[in-house]
């Protein structure tokens, strides 16, 4: 249905792409499978037109195609979510999913129709949330189902997904693949990137798997084996890529805990909860969608204001005053919307990474270039930032590498505690143990993580304690070294009523 | 790519000098007298300091997201306190400072509504571009009122060999660069301006950022009220810097810097100024009838715009492709609203 031949994508400076094949049918799931910055993102606005291409040919159905934009693929049949969610947060969901194809009553968008057809659409991808509701005051993961929806509200030919699930539960994960099931018994050919190993051999028929902008090889999933294809994608041995171990906690019982939250709460985002964390310790918040992760580590830091409660730092009580007073206190938050919150997509890598710590030092004195300049290029170097070029504007990095820089931005700061909400989003396998490892090491330094994830496994393996959350409460804390996933699943399932269950 | 944007605006102002050379043969020829140069293009340099002044602050508010309508009002509040205050018999120097010290509160003002109530700057300003004239009209009981003061005279009209106006706009212009770019500050009012939220999750003191420089463009359209009246040795309440807010814009725009927000240019602001002020001398000079002289500017400004924007030259590159097939750069365009 898609025959790619040839593609090559130029950037000033750059080549993206360099003749790479692509063939999707009809009927099939296909997996565009590399590294953080490979060229998967790029190939697949090369297909909608967002790049122009310097070489190569794309065939729709036979026919030759050179699509000037978006939305010209879209009128052919190609439905396309992009890796960062674009749609226009000041509207309502349902305004987003019809955007432009609103039923209309005597010429004017009919409101209520345009609700109706939203909600079924909702309900289709199994979201349950007000199709009236802006879509700004929803977190990343709706916001991304919201997206998927409105891919799904044309009837596509071809359907491009790209990193749909990076920040979405199991559940949600089981929710999307049943519909593509669907849509694939239909016939429509669908192309998805991921970078989770067990969704891509969960639904995928077929993968392709790019390097450094090259094309590796294409493989029919069943014939080739986990191990065969991370090393493709690598380039090199699976050998590097050890997992990380669970580590005991250093903290000794009784020590002062680095933050303490007495009855901390926000009506709206999450019940008053209390919670101590002690430096050395590495705390993993669990819950489905929805259940107030993000609300709490927002609320830690100070991004919104509590109305009860009090907030203990260092044995000192603060008083949450915005981010700016917490980063003083040493608490650093990573967003999980990097798009919205985190990057300043027109300035350098370098801008970009010194932000934080330049902000702590008031604009009057500037971070030495030179301590600049060492710090980029450490962390470069140690988390595998691509390219490697510090005056790179982070905008035009892929997904994933925009997501080490914000790390890096605040790992540069040295702080207490450090608050990461889904730190791996949309990083690849290699980078992802990379970035666990790290945490582990902060950690053993003795500095205190709070780690939120969507992937439990992760949470699990990276957590000495997993604080578990439901319906925006605080509902059990786990803690030791036996804590398992299914632990954890079975305290987030658990039906009655707020109870402290401690296992140890 | 930066080096690129400002060179529109360059060759837009060489276009400007070569019309104004062929029609006035004598445009480029300076004379010396009394120490002082005079000249063509000394008068646009002098007549253009004020606007070139207002568009350094103008930079900045602009480089935040912002924008400040009112710069014109305050110019003229400024002019009526100074022109006043020496008409009723005070000192030039008091009634300098006075007039900043208005000016300084004008800017907290506007601030205020942007940064802390967080009203649109273009709603926030357009208060006080209306309301500032009427107060300026209050303070000159809508008279026009001259002054005679040899001192307040040199702001607007006195020379250092070169005409002190332009001086004080380039020394602030420089100035301004340096702060700038040598502190981080530059660097963190890009920060809010291409990503407000993110840069106040990083700790940035967005609101305090944002705040000063709405004073500090408030200050600028103050020095710049003063060499208008001072120019012509009398305070206009009615006419005094009027539509001079869409000349710095504009001036701004020209040079580069995005009304979006973000990276900033003040050597491209430097540049756009000279191409206003040129251009409308340019349209005196060639007798463009007075009625078409706003057109005439329209189609100059439109043309730099075009030919900066990042589609128009594509555009031409893509024309150029299909004439002679060669490898062409692509062009990233911005993923819209599908
Ligand atoms: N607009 C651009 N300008 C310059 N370089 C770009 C641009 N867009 C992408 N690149 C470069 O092209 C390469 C491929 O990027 P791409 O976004 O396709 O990676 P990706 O495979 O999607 O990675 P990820 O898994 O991190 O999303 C990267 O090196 C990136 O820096
Ligand atoms: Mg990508």
């Amino acid at each position: 249905m898609v025959d790619m031949r040839g593609i090559s994508v130029e950037f000033p400076g750059v080549k993206a792409l360099s003749e790479v094949d692509f063939r999707l049918f009809p009927g099939e799931v296909h997996a565009l499978m590399g590294e953080n910055g490979a060229g998967k993102s790029t190939l697949i606005k090369a297909l909608t037109g967002v790049y122009r291409t310097s070489a190569g040919t794309i065939r729709l159905n036979g026919r030759p195609v050179a699509f000037t934009g978006p939305g010209q693929a879209q009128q052919a049949g190609v439905s396309t979510v992009y890796q960062e969610v674009n749609l226009c947060s000041n509207l309502t969901v349902a305004e987003n999913i019809l955007l432009g194809r609103e039923p209309r009553r005597f010429g004017a968008i009919d409101g209520r129709a345009t609700r109706a057809a939203a909600a079924k659409l909702l309900d289709r991808i199994g979201l349950d949330i007000d199709p009236a509701s802006q879509l700004g005051s929803h977190p990343i993961a709706v916001q991304q189902l919201v997206a998927i929806a409105r891919a799904l509200a044309v009837q596509a030919r071809v359907l491009v997904l790209d990193e749909p699930t990076s920040s979405l539960d199991s559940d949600e994960v089981a929710e999307l693949f049943r519909i593509l099931r669907v849509l694939r018994e239909e016939g429509v050919a669908i192309l998805f990137v991921s970078h989770f190993i067990d969704q891509v051999y969960e639904i995928a028929d077929r993968m392709t798997v790019l390097r450094n902008g090259r094309l590796v090889g294409e493989h029919l999933t069943r014939e080739l084996d986990r191990l065969d294809l991370v090393s493709a994608m690598l380039g090199r041995e699976l050998s590097t890529l050890e997992e990380v171990q669970r580590r005991t906690s250093h903290h000794a019982p009784g020590t002062e805990p680095v933050l303490q939250a007495r009855g901390l709460g926000r009506a709206g985002a999450i019940a008053p909860f209390d919670l101590d964390i002690h430096a050395g310790e590495v705390v993993g918040l669990a819950g489905l969608l929805g259940s107030g992760r993000t609300e709490l580590a927002r609320l830690l830091f100070g991004a919104d204001r509590p109305d009860t409660g009090t907030l203990t730092i260092g044995g000192k009580p603060a008083r949450a005053r915005g981010p700016r007073s917490m980063i003083s206190h040493g608490v650093a938050f990573c967003s999980e919307d990097r798009k919205g919150e985190g990057v300043i997509a027109d300035l350098s890598v370098r801008d970009n990474l010194v932000l934080a710590m330049q902000a702590a030092r008031g604009w009057a004195r500037p971070v030495p270039r030179r301590l600049a300049e060492d710090l980029v290029a450490e962390y470069i170097e140690k988390l595998d930032i691509r390219p490697a070029d510090p005056g790179a504007v982070i905008g035009n990095l892929s997904g994933g590498n925009q997501q080490k820089v914000l790390l890096a931005r605040w790992l540069v700061t040295r702080p207490r505690l450090l608050i990461l909400d889904e730190p791996t989003r949309g990083i690849d396998v290699g980078a992802k143990a990379q970035i666990q490892k790290v945490v582990a090491d902060l950690a053993a330094e003795g500095m205190a993580v709070v780690f939120i994830s969507a992937e439990l496994e992760e949470v699990v393996r990276v957590s000495d304690r997993v604080v578990v959350l439901r319906d925006r409460r605080k509902v059990a804390e786990l803690a030791g070294h036996d804590v398992s996933v299914s632990d954890v699943m079975s305290a987030i399932a658990a039906q009655s009523g707020p109870v402290a269950a401690v296992a140890s | 790519m930066k080096r690129a944007q400002i060179l529109w605006p360059l060759a837009a102002l060489a276009g400007l000098l070569v019309l104004n050379i062929i029609v006035t043969p004598s445009f480029l020829s300076l004379r010396i007298q009394d120490g002082h140069l005079f000249g063509s293009t000394i008068d646009i340099l002098r007549n253009g300091a004020p606007t070139m002044l207002i568009a350094v602050g103008m930079t900045l508010v602009i480089a935040t997201r912002g924008i400040d309508l009112s710069v014109g009002a305050v110019a003229a509040i400024a002019g009526a306190i100074a022109c006043t205050w020496i008409a009723d018999g005070g000192n030039a120097v008091t009634a300098m400072i006075m007039a900043l010290g208005v000016c300084v509160l004008l800017g907290l003002w506007n601030g205020f509504l942007v940064s802390v109530l967080g009203i649109q700057p273009i709603i926030a300003t357009l208060v006080l571009m209306t309301a500032g004239r009427g107060v300026a009209m209050l303070l000159t009981e809508g008279q026009i009122i001259t002054i005679n003061d040899s001192l307040y005279s040199k702001i607007g009209a006195g020379f250092v060999v070169l005409p002190v106006a332009i001086l004080i706009s380039l020394a602030v212009l420089g100035g301004v660069a340096l702060l700038t770019r040598r502190t981080a500050l530059g660097m963190l009012i890009e920060s809010v301006g291409v990503n407000p939220e993110a840069s106040r999750l990083a700790g940035v003191r967005s609101r305090t950022i944002i705040w000063t420089v709405y004073v500090f463009a408030a200050l600028c359209a103050g020095v710049a009220g003063l060499m208008i009246s001072s120019n012509v040795n009398a305070a206009d309440a009615n006419s005094a810097g009027l539509w001079i807010e869409m000349d710095a814009i504009l001036a701004v725009v020209i040079g580069g810097t995005s009304l979006a927000g973000g990276r900033y240019s003040l050597a491209g602001t430097l540049v756009g100024a000279l191409v206003i002020q040129t251009l409308t001398t340019t349209v005196y000079t060639i007798g463009v009838p007075t009625n078409v002289t706003l057109v005439f500017k329209a189609v100059v400004v439109i043309a730099v715009c075009l030919l900066q924007s990042p589609r128009t030259a594509g555009f031409v590159r893509e024309r150029r492709r299909r004439k002679q097939p060669s490898v062409s750069v692509p062009r990233p365009q911005k993923v819209g609203v599908r």
